[in-house]
């Protein structure tokens, strides 16, 4: 049995131009122990979805609906007193920019400590002690005399650490990281990734893993969810995104990657278009109007399902016959999406 | 730290100097009328003004007369007579700080009592019916002018003339020293009335930065960690939310201080201060002027001064050399 299972969630903004369909319909699940990485552009719901797990989102202007059953309880359904106690608990989250995500007047140590005090009914010396324990197991150096810093005091790749203690103080059943390195340098990128990935051997945490960067879910993950302007696209294995991608929004992601191994292309690809507005999204698939392989079919929604019998978990949402979309996706000898004549 | 105090105290004695410094010239360039006349009385002959021209130091020219004033000062702490009523500048204006601290005090507590709650339901509840009823009764309130709500209140509640006597009303101030219950109770109508337009600006003021805040990252972190909500909003959201409020409330403190105060103390006839500088400048008494705005000027620059420290402990961000 999974330990979350999302299904058919939808995130609804009531807003002044009308109504923004934020997530339009989005399941899936993770396991104990796995990384699940979510990929898509800014604004395709990615953020959305997983902070609603969490009721983050709840608010007058919100509608939701849809269930994420976790532990055998749903916690889209369940009232906020008994989601805060999941929250930094089961389930933690950290985000994107470290700087703004912690509070700047209260010591790293204070915010660790409130942290743990929320959910263990332990002493304030024990808790300090555990923050400090927390501050050494992700790596900040003398943690006995950073634990008292403020978090301006701490550089951005430090910062990040001392939110990821702070997600880890309650030993969290599942970790969400809503692009955690977005915020950092490249270097910094690769060193808290690597953290993750080591505290996620030590801890058997499960981990959903939120990020633009197709780089980064290369790197960390299990399993891919390709969304796309608030619906999945495409979910499979790592390599089943990689290897044999099946929809052309995934093909344009990829075909967008700069690689090493080909020579520098004249211009970067990139997918032609913007991404549709959520307040009125096109009729039918979302990806229509940027995509060249277009055809009357595509006016009706493409059901997200596996189009190839041989590998049964690898769903996507797209009308055209797996035999096409293998010669469609090669551009260039690689992996692309076709830009139509300018 | 340290050496930022002492860089921020002598410029403020600086300051003090050069506000003295424009109070004299100003009184000089404008025309006030002889203050040697209006003290020898209608009946005085040329050679009487002479007289009390020369003894007051005015036949001296203006640097000289500046020069006097600041020696004095400095030396013995002496702002000079008052050439109105002889006495020392100094002892009119001790008598008469108390009676505007007590004012002024006061208030600010009612004001701050009130700004806190309704700003940060009202922020916490945008858009709901405690919300818009607090925001329209604050529009009202700062927009009434105080004569007016200090008449109204006076019309209601006062015990000689008012509709439901339950409060003292004009001119029953006594000093604290002359028993607690009789000096609070004679000064609640004027407390409310100066707290009022005060505590719907800092209701407004507190709403609006706490709104800003809720918004912030860090207080979806809080909301991440799993803490209550209340916590949420005490702890993380208010904490933040009071930095500009302090500034705010120090600069106000510092002009009721100096005399602005005035409507309030002339509408429940309270003798503060306010009301002696509003006598000197109608009878052209320099002394009392020029005493006065020093003192206003020593409030704000010591209530900026007191606000900047604050900040250093409010703000762990920010850091004086």
């Amino acid at each position: 049995m999974s330990l979350l299972q999302v299904s058919d969630l939808q995130v609804r903004f009531e807003t002044e131009d009308g109504t923004v369909k934020a997530v339009d319909g989005v399941s899936f699940e993770v396991d104990a122990g796995e990384t699940l990485g979510i990929v898509g552009e800014s604004g395709c719901g990615k953020s959305v979805a997983n902070l609603t797990i969490l009721g983050l989102t709840r608010g007058q202007n919100t509608t939701v609906s849809g269930s994420a059953m976790f532990e055998g309880e749903d916690l889209i359904a369940t009232d906020t007193e008994q989601l805060q106690r999941v929250r930094g608990n089961e389930i933690a989250m950290i985000f994107q920019d470290p700087l703004s995500s912690l509070h700047p007047f209260y010591k790293v140590g204070a915010q660790l400590v409130e942290a743990i005090t929320v959910h263990q009914d332990i002493g304030r010396d024990k808790a300090r002690a555990r923050a400090v324990e927390l501050l050494e197991l992700v790596g900040v150096p003398a943690p006995e005399r950073r634990v008292d810093d403020y978090p301006h005091e701490f550089s951005g790749g430090m910062r990040q650490r001392a939110m990821i203690a702070m997600a880890l103080a309650n030993d969290p059943k599942l970790l969400i990281a809503d692009e955690p390195t977005t915020a950092l340098d490249v270097t910094t990128q690769a060193q808290i990734l690597q953290l993750l990935e080591r505290l996620q051997d030590e801890l058997g945490m499960a981990v959903i893993l939120v990020t633009h960067d197709l780089g980064v879910i290369a790197e960390t993950a299990d399993r891919v969810l390709v969304m796309y302007a608030g619906r999945i696209v495409e979910q499979g294995t790592l390599d089943e995104i990689f290897y044999d991608p099946q929809h052309p929004y995934t093909w344009g992601l990829l075909g967008s990657l700069t690689r090493l191994d080909r020579p520098r292309p004249e211009r970067l690809p990139q997918i032609r278009g913007l991404p549709p507005s959520l307040l009125f999204p096109p009729e039918g698939c979302h990806f229509r109007p940027r995509c060249p392989h277009v055809h009357k079919q595509c006016e009706k929604v493409p059901p997200l399902e596996s189009r190839l019998p041989e590998a049964p978990a690898h769903l996507d949402r797209c009308w055209l016959e797996p035999e096409k979309k293998r010669s469609l996706r090669v551009v260039e000898d690689r992996i692309g999406l076709e830009e139509p004549a300018a | 730290m340290l050496r930022y105090i002492v860089r921020r105290v002598l410029w403020g004695i600086g300051l003090l100097f050069i506000v003295s410094a424009l109070v004299f010239l100003i009184f000089y360039a404008l025309p006030s009328g002889d203050p040697a006349a209006a003290r020898a009385g209608r009946l005085a002959t040329p050679q009487e003004i002479d007289r009390i021209r020369e003894t007051l130091g005015l036949d001296k020219p203006i640097y000289v007369q500046y020069w006097y004033y600041v020696r004095d000062l400095i030396l013995h702490f002496d702002f000079g007579f008052s050439y109105e009523s002889n006495a020392p500048v100094r002892e009119l204006i001790f008598d008469r700080l108390p009676a505007t601290m007590s004012l002024v005090s006061g208030a600010v507590i009612l004001w701050l009592a009130a700004a806190f709650p309704v700003g940060i339901i009202s922020a916490v509840r945008q858009r709901s019916a405690f919300d818009r009823a607090t925001m329209i009764t604050t529009l009202a309130l700062y927009s009434a002018p105080v004569f007016w709500l200090g008449l109204v209140l006076l019309y209601l509640f006062a015990d000689d003339i008012g509709q439901f006597p339950i409060f003292p009303g004009q001119g029953t101030y006594t000093p604290i020293s002359s028993g607690v219950f009789h000096w609070a109770s004679a000064l609640i109508l004027p407390w409310i009335v100066l707290a009022g337009a005060s505590a719907a600006i800092y209701a407004r003021y507190l709403r609006s930065s706490l709104i800003d805040v809720m918004g912030e990252d860090y207080i979806r972190t809080a909301r991440a960690k799993g803490l209550g909500e209340r916590r949420v909003i005490m702890r993380h959201g208010v904490r933040s939310a009071i930095t500009p409020i302090v500034t705010l409330l120090g600069i106000d403190i510092g002009l009721l201080l100096a005399g602005n105060a005035i409507l309030t103390e002339s509408v429940f006839n309270i003798p503060g201060v306010g009301r002696l500088v509003f006598t000197a400048i109608d009878r052209s008494d320099l002394p009392v002027i020029q005493g006065v705005v020093l003192f206003g000027a020593f409030f704000i620059i010591t209530f900026s001064l007191i606000v900047d420290i604050a900040y250093a402990y409010l703000d762990p961000r920010v850091r004086y050399a």
